[in-house]
């Protein structure tokens, strides 16, 4: 699956996007974030804090323990500031 | 009917008004908002903001809650929209554009659709000061609006 980053969880992670092959095990958006998270110094980083992790499966807000399903495209970033 | 286009470039929020009421006499009441990009003040001076943006998301985002702001209220025409890229103080942010017959369903439409661009559309804004470039956090005034909107049963999952 295509994995996008945004604001300063790019910055963190180091990379706009990247395409991941996660185990079977993992299922759900908070799922996700773990397995992420144990990828290496600037991930643990990124998602030191999952609380403040917003998510969206292809390109529709998602919750952590919303299932990832069959999703193509998922992005994490902050808390929105737009307007 | 709504009109979103998520731009670099100004917009005219004269120009757009006047789009909504063109040729119809049934527009009795038309709304502007327009979000301005503040320079902040002393060592909070700020030199520049930059939008950051989900393209594809945001527009769709945008839309989804146009779509519902047409639904709830008895509009006779929307324009959202909201700039990216790198602005200077004094420049515009948002337009959000409703009109209707009477003033009391172009007010409530606009405010709805800026609560929920602040926080529900895929944007971030970084501020650029002299010690460097901070990206600004969401605020729970904002959230707190967002849930005003929402029936009685989403409130209390939004408030927690």
């Amino acid at each position: 699956m295509k994995i996008l980053y945004f604001a300063w969880v790019r910055e963190r992670v180091g990379k706009t996007e990247e395409t991941v092959e996660p185990p079977a095990h993992v299922r759900t958006v908070g799922e996700l974030v773990a397995w992420l998270a144990a990828r290496g110094e600037e991930y643990a980083y990124a998602f030191e804090n999952p609380k403040v992790i917003r998510a969206a499966i292809d390109r529709t807000h998602a919750k952590p323990e919303t299932a990832l399903g069959a999703a193509r495209e998922i992005a994490f970033f902050p808390p929105m500031t737009g307007g | 009917m709504g009109t979103v286009r998520l731009q670099r470039e100004d917009f005219d929020a004269a120009a757009e008004q006047r789009r909504l009421c063109e040729a119809r006499l049934d527009v009795g009441a038309v709304v502007t908002f327009t979000g301005i990009c503040r320079g902040g003040e002393g060592a909070d001076a700020i030199s520049a903001m930059t939008l950051e943006h989900y393209p594809g998301m945001a527009e769709d985002e945008i839309a989804r809650h146009v779509a519902e702001a047409e639904a709830r209220w008895d509009l006779k025409g929307v324009t959202v929209i909201h700039r990216y890229g790198r602005l200077i103080p004094g420049e515009n942010i948002v337009l959000v554009a409703t009109a209707s017959a009477h003033r009391a369903d172009a007010f409530a439409a606009a405010e709805f659709l800026m609560d929920y661009l602040k926080t529900s559309a895929p944007f971030w804004k970084n501020e650029e000061r002299r010690e460097g470039g901070r990206w600004v956090e969401a605020r729970s005034e904002d959230d707190a609006a967002a849930a005003r909107w929402q029936p009685p049963s989403r409130s209390r999952e939004a408030a927690e």
